[in-house]
C-alpha cells in the first residue's frame, strides 16, 4: 500500500529531522545546552512539527480533492447516450470504477501488461476477455466509452497518486531545511513549539464542530436530492408507507406519519415502563436505602445501561415476544398476531431506559439542599410527605428534563426496534400489532439492495434528518432545563 | 398579634399523650410504608429484569459453545485410495467406503444399526468430499489410522440440544423421523457425542443454510481491529479536545459552539452518525464498504464526546495548587499541563477511554449503515492491513446478522455470541474499576 | 466531672417544665457527642444553649425533636420527658412529636413554593383545617405571629423564596408556629442575617415566649443575654452550667464559663 509508505516516509524524515535539530542546537552552543533558549529537544519538536504538519496537511487535502477532481474529469468523458434510462450518472461512474479496479487485478494477476491495460486503441473485445481470464466480473453494462474512461481513470489516479507522493515528499524536505536553518542559540524554539502544539489542540477540539457539520451537510444534501425526486409534502403528510422494491423509484408511498407514530408510540410504551420504576428506584435509593443497598442496588442497576442494545434487540425478538405471544397470542387472549409489536420493543426498551432514568433522576433528588427537607421534617412531615411535597416539587425541571433526554434516547434507538417492532408501517392504536419506527427504516432503506440514486434510498436520510432535528430540539430543550436548575441550587 | 382567635386555635400535635397515635397518624403512617413500599418494589423490578435477561441469555446461548460430533476411525490404504480415485463419482466412493467403516465400527460395539448413504449425508453433510479432500491433501496418512471428528449437521445438534424432537419433526430432506433412531443407536455405540464448540470461537461465519458451521472468531478480529482504530484515533484527540477545553480555552463564543457541540453530540442517535459514515466515508472519500477501517473512524466520531467529557472531568479534578506550583517555578502553562496536570489526571482519562470503547465495542446501528451486515465475516483477514481495509463484520453486526437468518439455528449463535460480546465488556469494565481503585486520588 | 444539674435544680422556677432531660448521651458514629446531660426546660421561657462551636448544642436541640433520626450514624440515649413522656419511646412517632415541638433552621430554607403554601404545608400535613377558609384563618394567625403579614398579605402567591434573608427567617417561623406546637427550637435563626433583621427577629422571640417554650441555640452571647430567662453553657459535648441567664452572665460558677463569656474560649 503506497500511503502506507508515505506516511512511514514522512514519519522518518520527522525523526530524522528531530535527531538532526537537536543535535545542530547543541552543536551550536557548543554542547552545553545552558547556552540555547530552550531545551535541546524542542529544537528537534520545531523541526519535527515543520516536516509533520504541513506534509500531512497536504496529503489529508490532496486525497480529498483528487477523487472529486477525477471524477469531474470522467464525467466529462461519458457520453449522454451511455447514461441508461432510469440510471444516473452515479451509477456509470461506479461501473467506471469497478472497470478501472478490474483491470488493476488483472495486471497484477498478469493477465495483461501495463501499457495494454492503458492503450486506448486496444480492442474491446480482447480487453474483456481477458479480463474475464483474470478472473474479474465482467458485466453486460461494460460499454467501449465506459472502457475507456476507466482506462483514463486509471492513468489519472496513477498520475496522481505519483504527484502526490512527490509533492509530500518535497514539503517534508522543505519543512526539515526550513526547519533547520530557524535552528540556532537564540532561536525560540519552545514558543514555537508550543504555539503550534496548541494550534494543534485547537483543531482537535474542532473535531466536534467538524463532526456536527459533517452530519449536518450529509443529511441536508441528500434531503435536498431527495425532495427534488420526492415531493415534500407528500414526505411529510403521506399516511401511507410502501417503498416499492424495485429500488429505481416508480410507485412508492413514502409517507412519514406512520413511522412518526410507530416512533411515538414505542417510545412512550417505553416511557410508561421506564419512568416509574426508574423514578421510584431514584427515590429509594437516595432517600430511604441504606448505605449497603444503595452500594449494591445501585450499581447492578446500572449495569442494565451498560449492555449493548443488540442484546435488549435479541432479548425483545426471541425471549419477551414469543413470552407477549403466549398471553396476548392466539392461544391466550388473541390479540396479538406474532411476535414482534410495539408492546415488546416498547417493553424492553422501557427495561434499557430505567437506569437512565434512575441515575439521572438520582442525581437531580440529590442536588435538592437537606435544608429543605429539615424544614420539611421540622414541621412534623413524614418522609413520603416530604419527598411529595417538597422534595419532588422542588426537583421537577430536573426530572422532567431527565425524562426528556430518556425519551429523545427513545426516539433514537435502533436495534431494539429493528429487531422487535416489526417491519409494517401501520397507523393503528393496537399496541399489540406490529409497528416500525423511523430508526427501523433507516436500516431498512439503507441496508437494501436500492441504488444510492434512488428516492427508496434517499428518503433514509430524509428520515435521518427528521430524526436528528427532532433529537436534537429535545436535547437542547432538556439540556436547558437540566442546566437552569442546577444553577438554581449552586 | 392580638387576634382574637388565637386560644381557640386548633393544635396540629394535640394536646394529647405522644405515647398513642391518633387515627390521622395511622393513615399518613400507612401511607409513608406504601410509599417505601413502591420504592422497594421499583428496586425489585429492575433487578428482576437483569436476572431474567441473564437467565435467559445463558440458557439461550450456553448450548453454542456445545456442539455434536461423530467420531470414527479410519484407514484407508493406498489400493482403497487409488481405486476411489479412479471412480467416476469419486466422493460417493469415497462415502461408500465411509459407510464400510462405519459400519464395522458399529458391529464391533455390538450395537445394529441400518442407514444408507442418503441418511449418512443428512446427518454428516458430505462426508466422501470432505474425506477426499483431506486425503488428497495428506497422502502420507495412507495407510495409517487417522481418528475424524466430524460434525453432525444442525438439526442432529438440536436434536441432542432439544430443540428438535421426534413430535416436532416433519421429515425433509434435512432430517428424516427414523434418523433419530440412528442417532440413538450411534450414540449407544459411543460414537456421536457433545463436544465443546471450539469452530464457534475461532470460525467464520458460514452460509445461511448451515446454522452448524458458524463461528465469531472473524468478527472478533474485526471488532478487534475496529477497536484499534477507535483507540488510536478517539484518546490522542480527545485528550488534545479536553486540554484545549479545559486549560487554555478563552472563555468566547467560538468555546461555547464547541461545548454545546459536545454535549449535543453526545446525545445524537448513533444511528445518525451511521449515516454520517456513508454519506462521508463511503459515497464521499470512497473508503471501502464494511471496512473495519470506516466502522472505526464512525465509532470514533460517536465515542468522542464520552471521552472528552470524562477526559475534562479528571483534568478539573487535578487542582489548581499543582498548575500553580508548576508555574511558579516558571514552567510554561503548556508544561505545566504537559509534566503534570496530565500525568495526574492519566487514570481517570484511560478509565474514560476504556469505558467508551466498550461502548464502541457494543454498537451496532451504524456499523449496520457502513456494510458490516449480512455474509461479510468470511474469514481471517490476511494480513495487518489487509485488516483494516478488508470487508469484515464485527461482533455485535455479526450477532445482528444471525438473528436476522431464517434458520432458527442461528438464534443459538447469537446468544452465544452475545455472550462472548459480554465476556469482553466485562474484562474492559473490570479493568476500569481496577483502575481507578489502584490510581484514584482524592485531593 | 463537674455536676451540671445540680445548679439547673438550684433555681427556682414558677413555670411548669416543658423538658425533663436526664443522663443524654449521642454518639456520631464513634465520637461521643453529647455527655451525661441533665437539663429542664421551662414553659413560656426562652432557653438559650451557647458555647464554643462543636461543643454539641445544636446537636443537643436536634434531639429534642428527634431530628437525628435523619442521620443514619447518630445513636441518642438516655431520657428525654416532654410533659412526662419519652419522646424517644418506642410507641411516639416522631411525626407527631414534631408537630409539637417545632424547629427553625440557622439558615432560612423555605420551600420553592408560595408563601401562603409554606406556611400552609405544616396545617395540610397534620390535616388541621377542615375547609379553605380555615386554612386561610390559620396561615393568617400565623403570619401574624410571625410578624410578617403586614410584608406578604398582598403578595401570599408569590414564592417564599423571593424574600430578603430576614423575611424568609420570619416566614420560616410563621411556617413553624402554623402547626400549633408546645416548644419552638431556634438553631441560630439569626445567624445569616443582617443587624436590622436580627432585631426583628428577637423581638419577635420574645413575643412567642407568651405562648411557647423556646429553646434558641446562638453563637452571639449579647444575643443570649438580650432575649432568653435561661442559658445553658455546653463546652465539648458537656452542659457545664445551666441557669437564669442574668446569673450566668454575671456570676458564673464554672472557671470555663468565665473564660468562654470572657472571650478567651471559644
Amino acid at each position: 500500500m503506497p500511503l502506507f509508505w508515505l506516511i512511514l516516509a514522512v514519519l522518518g524524515v520527522a525523526l530524522a529531522g528531530f535527531i538532526l535539530g537537536r543535535s545542530r542546537a547543541l552543536g551550536h552552543a557548543g554542547g552545553d545546552s545552558r547556552g540555547l533558549h530552550s531545551l535541546p529537544n524542542y529544537y528537534g519538536w520545531n523541526v519535527a512539527l515543520k516536516i509533520m504538519v504541513p506534509a500531512f496537511g497536504l496529503l489529508v487535502v490532496w486525497l480529498l480533492l483528487q477523487p472529486l477532481y477525477i471524477t469531474s474529469q470522467i464525467s466529462e468523458m461519458i457520453p449522454e447516450a451511455s447514461v441508461a434510462d432510469g440510471g444516473s450518472l452515479g451509477l456509470v461512474l461506479a461501473e467506471v470504477r469497478r472497470a478501472a479496479e478490474g483491470l488493476d487485478a488483472a495486471v497484477a494477476s498478469g493477465a495483461m501488461t501495463e501499457e495494454f491495460a492503458r492503450d486506448v486503441r486496444a480492442d474491446f473485445a480482447d480487453v474483456t476477455q481477458r479480463l474475464k481470464d483474470a478472473g474479474q466480473i465482467v458485466t453486460g453494462t461494460i460499454t467501449q466509452p465506459i472502457l475507456n474512461a476507466a482506462q483514463s481513470y486509471r492513468i489519472m489516479t496513477a498520475t496522481g497518486n505519483m504527484a502526490m507522493s512527490v509533492a509530500v515528499l518535497v514539503l517534508a524536505l522543505a519543512g526539515l531545511a526550513w526547519g533547520l536553518r530557524q535552528t540556532g542559540v537564540s532561536f525560540r524554539a519552545r514558543n514555537v513549539v508550543e504555539t503550534s502544539v496548541r494550534a494543534l489542540l485547537i483543531a482537535a477540539a474542532s473535531v466536534a464542530i467538524l463532526t456536527t457539520v459533517g452530519i449536518v451537510l450529509s443529511l441536508v444534501f441528500n434531503t435536498v436530492e431527495f425532495f427534488r425526486l420526492y415531493p415534500a409534502s407528500e414526505f411529510f403528510f403521506g399516511t401511507n408507507w410502501a417503498p416499492s422494491f424495485s429500488g429505481r423509484g416508480g410507485a412508492s408511498d413514502l409517507g412519514v406519519i406512520p413511522l412518526l407514530w410507530g416512533t411515538f408510540y414505542i417510545s412512550i410504551v417505553a416511557l410508561l415502563v421506564a419512568v416509574p420504576i426508574g423514578l421510584f428506584a431514584a427515590i429509594y435509593l437516595s432517600e430511604y436505602a441504606s448505605s449497603r443497598v444503595r452500594s449494591i442496588a445501585k450499581p447492578a442497576i446500572e449495569v442494565l445501561a451498560g449492555i449493548p442494545t443488540i442484546v435488549y434487540g435479541l432479548f425483545a425478538l426471541l425471549t419477551v415476544g414469543p413470552l407477549l405471544m403466549e398471553v396476548f397470542g392466539k392461544e391466550g387472549l388473541g390479540w396479538m398476531q406474532s411476535g414482534t409489536s410495539v408492546m415488546t420493543a416498547g417493553l424492553v426498551m422501557g427495561i434499557m431506559l430505567i437506569p437512565f432514568v434512575s441515575s439521572l433522576s438520582d442525581d437531580i433528588i440529590n442536588a435538592v439542599p437537606q435544608a429543605m427537607r429539615d424544614g420539611s421534617y421540622g414541621l412534623g412531615a413524614t418522609q413520603s410527605e416530604t419527598i411529595r411535597q417538597v422534595v419532588l416539587p422542588a426537583a421537577l425541571p430536573g426530572i422532567v428534563g431527565a425524562i426528556l433526554l430518556a425519551a429523545s434516547r427513545a426516539i433514537g434507538e435502533t436495534m431494539i426496534v429493528v429487531l422487535g417492532a416489526g417491519a409494517a408501517a401501520r397507523l393503528e392504536l393496537n399496541p399489540f400489532e406490529a409497528m416500525t419506527t423511523v430508526t427501523a427504516k433507516i436500516v431498512s432503506q439503507l441496508t437494501g439492495d436500492a441504488d444510492f440514486a434512488s428516492p427508496e434510498a434517499l428518503v433514509a436520510f430524509a428520515l435521518g434528518m427528521t430524526l436528528f432535528v427532532l433529537t436534537l430540539g429535545l436535547n437542547v430543550f432538556a439540556l436547558f432545563i437540566v442546566r437552569k436548575y442546577r444553577e438554581q441550587y449552586e | 398579634m392580638t387576634d382574637a382567635s388565637i386560644d381557640t386555635a386548633p393544635a396540629a400535635g394535640g394536646k394529647g399523650s405522644l405515647l398513642g397515635s391518633d387515627a390521622r397518624t395511622k393513615k399518613r403512617n400507612a401511607a409513608e410504608k406504601r410509599f417505601r413500599l413502591y420504592g422497594m418494589a421499583a428496586i425489585a423490578i429492575g433487578l428482576f429484569f437483569l436476572l431474567v435477561l441473564f437467565v435467559s441469555i445463558i440458557r439461550s446461548g450456553a448450548p453454542a459453545f456445545t456442539r455434536t460430533v461423530v467420531d470414527v476411525e479410519f484407514t484407508l490404504t493406498q489400493a482403497e485410495f487409488e481405486a476411489a480415485e479412479s471412480e467416476l463419482f469419486k466422493t460417493k466412493a469415497y462415502s461408500n467406503l465411509f459407510i464400510q467403516k462405519l459400519k464395522s465400527q458399529l458391529d464391533a460395539a455390538g450395537v445394529e444399526a441400518e442407514f444408507d448413504e442418503s441418511a449418512i449425508e443428512r446427518l454428516l453433510g458430505k462426508v466422501g468430499s470432505t474425506l477426499r479432500e483431506f486425503y488428497r491433501a495428506n497422502p502420507e496418512q495412507l495407510g495409517q489410522p487417522v481418528d475424524f471428528e466430524l460434525a453432525a449437521s444442525s438439526r442432529v445438534d438440536g436434536y441432542f440440544k432439544g430443540r428438535v424432537s421426534r413430535d416436532t419433526l416433519q421429515d425433509s430432506r434435512f432430517l428424516q423421523v427414523s434418523d433419530l433412531d440412528l442417532v440413538d443407536r450411534l450414540e449407544e455405540a459411543g460414537v456421536i457425542r457433545q463436544a465443546f464448540n471450539w469452530p464457534f470461537i475461532t470460525g467464520a461465519d458460514s452460509g445461511v443454510d448451515n446454522p452448524g458451521g458458524a463461528g465469531i472468531g472473524a468478527s472478533v478480529v474485526g471488532s478487534f481491529f475496529m477497536m484499534l482504530v477507535v483507540l488510536a484515533l478517539s484518546l490522542p484527540i480527545g485528550v488534545a479536545a479536553s486540554i484545549y477545553l479545559e486549560e487554555f480555552a478563552p472563555k468566547n463564543r467560538w468555546t461555547d459552539l464547541i461545548e454545546v457541540n459536545i454535549s449535543n453530540l453526545a446525545a445524537v442517535p448513533s444511528i445518525v452518525f451511521g449515516i454520517l459514515g456513508l454519506a462521508v466515508f463511503i459515497q464521499f472519500m470512497h473508503l471501502p464498504q464494511s471496512a473495519p477501517l470506516v466502522g472505526g473512524l464512525v465509532l470514533t466520531l460517536m465515542t468522542l464526546p464520552t471521552i472528552i467529557i470524562s477526559t475534562r472531568a479528571s483534568l478539573r479534578a487535578v487542582p489548581p495548587s499543582i498548575r500553580d506550583a508548576a508555574l511558579g517555578v516558571g514552567a510554561s502553562k503548556m508544561q505545566a499541563v504537559f509534566h503534570h496536570v496530565l500525568p495526574l489526571a492519566m487514570p481517570g482519562i484511560l478509565t474514560g477511554t476504556i469505558i467508551g470503547l466498550a461502548q464502541a465495542l457494543g454498537e451496532t446501528a451504524p456499523l449496520l449503515l457502513i456494510g458490516m451486515v449480512g455474509f461479510v465475516a468470511r474469514g481471517y483477514p490476511d494480513g495487518f492491513i489487509a485488516g483494516f481495509t478488508e470487508p469484515n463484520s464485527a461482533m455485535p453486526a455479526q450477532i445482528y446478522t444471525w438473528a436476522t437468518r431464517a434458520d432458527a439455528g442461528f438464534y443459538e449463535k447469537a446468544w452465544g455470541g452475545i455472550i462472548i460480546l459480554l465476556a469482553f465488556l466485562l474484562t474492559m469494565n473490570i479493568i476500569a474499576i481496577i483502575l481507578r481503585r489502584r490510581f484514584e486520588r482524592r485531593w | 466531672m463537674y455536676d451540671a444539674p445540680k445548679t439547673a435544680e438550684s433555681t427556682v422556677s414558677q413555670n411548669e417544665i416543658k423538658f425533663d432531660c436526664r443522663d443524654c448521651q449521642v454518639w456520631y458514629g464513634d465520637t461521643h457527642a453529647i455527655k451525661d446531660v441533665n437539663i429542664q426546660i421551662e414553659d413560656n421561657t426562652v432557653t438559650s444553649f451557647i458555647g464554643p462551636s462543636g461543643c454539641g448544642k445544636s446537636t443537643f436541640l436536634r434531639c429534642l425533636n428527634r431530628m437525628n433520626d435523619t442521620i443514619d450514624v447518630a445513636r441518642v440515649e438516655g431520657q428525654f420527658l416532654l410533659d412526662g413522656e419519652d419522646i424517644y419511646d418506642r410507641k411516639v412517632d416522631p411525626v407527631q412529636l414534631r408537630a409539637k415541638v417545632g424547629m427553625v433552621f440557622q439558615k432560612p430554607n423555605p420551600f420553592p413554593k408560595s408563601i401562603y403554601d409554606n406556611v400552609a404545608y405544616g396545617p395540610k400535613i397534620h390535616g388541621m383545617a377542615k375547609n379553605k377558609a380555615e386554612l386561610d384563618e390559620i396561615v393568617e394567625r400565623a403570619l401574624r405571629r410571625g410578624a410578617i403579614w403586614d410584608e406578604v398579605k398582598d403578595r401570599l402567591d408569590q414564592p417564599g423564596t423571593g424574600l430578603s434573608g430576614g423575611q424568609q427567617q420570619r416566614l420560616c417561623i410563621a411556617r413553624a408556629v402554623a402547626t400549633e406546637p408546645e416548644v419552638l427550637l431556634m438553631d441560630e435563626p439569626c445567624s445569616a442575617l443582617d443587624p436590622i433583621a436580627t432585631a426583628l427577629v428577637e423581638e419577635l422571640i420574645d413575643e412567642l415566649r407568651t405562648r411557647y417554650s423556646v429553646v434558641i441555640v446562638t453563637h452571639s452571647m449579647q444575643q443570649a443575654a438580650r432575649v432568653s430567662q435561661k442559658t445553658a453553657f455546653f463546652h465539648l459535648g458537656n452542659l457545664v452550667e445551666f441557669g437564669d441567664t442574668g446569673e450566668i452572665f454575671t456570676n458564673p460558677n464554672d472557671p470555663r464559663t468565665e473564660s468562654y463569656i470572657t472571650g478567651r474560649i471559644g
